[in-house]
């Protein structure tokens, strides 16, 4: 093996710089899942009977499943029953006002780069923070209520809009969905919630920063973004988790529902511990995210996948309504032992509707990185359209790329374009940047933000600088 | 300036260059001629600090040892070479490259990084040097460039690095009469006391535009001749049969 192909073996093997934890006075459930689990989580929430069935319903629909096995995922067995379903801080919040936060919740969100004080803030960006269970702050509360906009924890949402969250939970992904949404559904603790009235633009960027604290928890957020007829609106989320060396399952559901002419676009920038290089630890990602786009609305998927020992997620678009868009931007990067089974499913209804799919796989080290992507035309589908261009790059000898297209067309008047490519950085990139004066890890983290630039393109403008740099310092190493 | 002393270069154990001397004073242009597979591209690259040759002798810069240095170093020391195939870097902003490359060696020599406007101010005045226009510099580095585009894009590299010594592999190749014009006439907008530069080339046609001061015949690993220009137009009427001898055949069954 030449001396470049080790360095970018080393550069790839990068420090994780979220990996602390804090010391929170936590109340956890015991580890466990059975009926009453579920009982308890809705007792500590003081939810509504109509919930409780719900999430019942769920827990029944789960029992009856299994895990799905066709992912490219090598996954220990999880033990379901040795994970708590309940952890939060005690210290509870009075959410409507920041300085009540915990001081050592305010601090570990410093820490993380995400102040709460609305004065050191990011300006023009609302943030949801979660930790463990259950949401700490929502900022920005009230410039949003002025402009009609809903911006607040699940939980919050349930007491105060039970309207709305009844109308539209399980309206996109139904409970019996998948192994891990029906999970979610019974045992879902907080997540945030967004509903955009007709016709506003939403005035800022809403962001939900979700942090695991505790030890041998789960995570099970929910996330339901509606936005009615004419409406916009631009969310972000972020995620990081400490050091451990046990795995850790987080196991979200994201609801979109966008009405007529409606846009959402949908960020995440997913940092979850990723384990170490022999693979111990690390967060299981498994997440179902869908939306549904009614007549001419548009939905638009962003994602920067850098963490997770294993991510499976597809973000999905139901185009139902005539000219609905979907879009789907992922850059996804597996270095150590990491592995990703990730892309999207966009299922066209509507006549003339539109998806387009840019997949950017990244694999280093022992890294394993799959785009999996159905495109699918129904009967009604006159005149849809998609074009899907999936690259993958490789960074060393011993990682692996595929691409799993499916498609399936039953309108013969719909067109669907398939581009894939894979190609690694190059010896001589590297030989020509570094003739120019630049550093190998500066050259390295060049090529490979090109490679992504069409995917940062589509961020807010604050959240592709993060993404650039997160993704450089996910490639750092000691350059010998 | 530039002193190299019987250097050898391996490639997997294969001699390229085998004991070759050269020095070239400041501001001087020396060019090297010689035919396929003579080692005039391995020559380049092994001033570069490309890896995985095998490489013995004396290279110096100014005094400085470049063999001991990595390709980064011996770009902030002063060395350039303008590249016969280019590399494409999708996704990269030409812009953006060069600042950064720029920003690369000013920081090694502990100069402070150039403002946005100064570096506008270099730019502006480095795609006029090669007659490009603005949009090319919002291009990524190199990709889907012509291959005229391609060796107009390293003259201008090489005008916003202001380079000590700058190499020029074969920057004719592939060109066209025009492109020809526009990147001798870089080059020669380029020439200065303070600059030397080694231009490599099969052909005598770039000679005609780029008057060298010096003329090294390089052959089978050494050089074999130097002269003036007027060798340059020996070669053209001659070929390289003179200086060929026992391994004429072989030579010219690669060429």
């Amino acid at each position: 093996m030449s001396e470049t192909l080790r360095d970018i073996e080393k550069l790839a093997d990068a420090s994780y710089e979220f990996g602390f934890s804090t010391d929170l006075d936590t109340d956890v459930a015991p580890p466990g899942l059975t009926e009453d689990t579920v009982r308890l989580i809705a007792a500590k929430k003081d939810e509504p009977d109509w919930l409780l069935e719900w999430r019942l319903k769920a827990f029944a629909a789960w029992q009856q499943m299994e895990e799905p096995d066709w992912a490219k995922l090598q996954i220990a067995p999880i033990d379901y029953q040795s994970i708590s379903y309940w952890a939060a801080p005690k210290k509870k919040p009075v959410l409507d006002s920041l300085d009540e936060v915990d001081p050592e919740i305010r601090e570990m969100f410093d820490k993380l780069g995400i102040p709460l004080h609305e004065q050191k803030m990011l300006s023009n960006v609302a943030v949801d923070a979660i930790v463990d269970s259950v949401s700490v702050t929502t900022t920005f509360k009230e410039t949003l209520a002025e402009a009609g906009v809903i911006f607040c924890s699940f939980s919050e949402a349930v007491r105060d809009h039970p309207d709305l969250v009844r109308e539209h939970l399980g309206s996109v992904v139904p409970v019996r969905d998948n192994f891990f949404a029906a999970l979610n559904s019974a045992v879902f603790s907080d997540g945030s919630f967004c509903y955009i009235p007709k016709g506003v633009r939403c005035p800022m960027e809403l962001s939900t920063y979700f942090r695991i604290n505790s030890m041998n928890t789960g995570q099970f957020e929910r996330t339901l973004i509606v936005a009615e007829d004419d409406s916009h609106v631009s969310y972000l989320e972020g995620c990081t988790a400490p050091q451990r060396d046990e795995n850790q399952l987080h196991a979200a559901v994201v609801e979109l529902v966008a009405k007529d002419r409606a846009e959402i676009k949908y960020s995440t920038v997913q940092n979850w511990y990723p384990g170490d290089e022999n693979g111990v630890g690390g967060i299981y990602n498994f997440v179902t995210k869908r939306g549904r786009a009614h007549t001419d609305a548009k939905i638009s998927w962003t994602q920067v996948e850098t963490g997770s020992a294993i991510t499976w997620k597809y973000p999905s678009v139901i185009l139902q309504g005539d000219r609905s868009v979907g879009e789907f931007y992922s850059v996804a990067l597996s270095s150590k032992r990491q592995q990703a089974d990730t892309g999207t499913k966009m299922v066209h209804i509507g006549a003339d509707t539109t998806s387009s799919i840019i997949s950017k796989g990244i694999s280093a080290g022992n890294g394993q990185n799959t785009y999996r992507g159905l495109v699918k035309m129904m009967r009604s589908a006159e005149n849809a359209r998609n074009y899907t261009q999936c690259d993958s790059l490789l960074l060393g000898k011993r990682c692996g790329a595929h691409t799993v297209p499916y498609i399936e067309v039953k309108n013969p008047s719909a067109q669907v374009e398939h581009e894939a490519s894979t190609s690694t950085v190059g010896e001589d990139q590297l030989y020509y940047c570094r003739q120019r004066g630049m550093s190998e890890e500066d050259a390295m983290a060049m090529i490979v933000n090109g490679f992504c630039r069409e995917v940062f393109d589509e961020l807010p403008m604050e959240f592709a600088v993060e993404a650039q740099r997160l993704l450089s310092a996910s490639l750092e190493g000691s350059v010998g | 300036m530039l002193h190299v002393d019987d250097l050898t270069v391996s490639i997997g154990g294969t001699p390229i260059l085998k004991g070759l001397d050269l020095e070239v004073g400041p501001g001087e242009v020396h060019a090297i001629m010689g035919p396929n597979g003579s080692g005039k591209s391995t020559f380049a690259h092994a001033l570069a600090g490309r890896e995985g040759y095998d490489v013995e002798g004396t290279v110096t810069l100014d005094g400085a040892d470049l063999l001991a240095m990595e390709p980064e170093d011996r770009a902030a020391a002063g060395v350039f070479m303008g590249f016969q195939y280019p590399v494409e870097i999708p996704g990269v902003n030409n812009m953006y490259f060069l600042r950064t490359a720029l920003n690369s060696v000013r920081r090694s020599r502990g100069e402070d990084e150039i403002s946005a406007r100064e570096f506008l101010k270099v730019a502006q005045e480095a795609m006029d040097l090669v007659e490009m226009k603005q949009d090319f510099l919002n291009r990524s580095v190199n990709a889907g460039f012509s291959g005229g585009e391609k060796k107009r894009n390293e003259i201008l590299q090489m005008a916003v690095m202001q380079p000590k010594l700058a190499v020029l592999d074969e920057t004719d190749s592939g060109l066209d009469i025009d492109a020809l014009r526009v990147v001798a006439s870089g080059v020669n907008a380029l020439r200065g006391p303070e600059r030397s530069m080694i231009v490599i080339t099969h052909y005598q046609r770039l000679l005609d535009y780029i008057k060298p001061d010096y003329v090294h015949v390089l052959v089978n690993g050494r050089i074999v001749e130097s002269g003036d220009h007027t060798l340059a137009l020996h070669l053209e009427e001659k070929g390289y049969a003179d200086f060929l001898g026992e391994d004429a055949e072989l030579t010219g069954a690669s060429a």
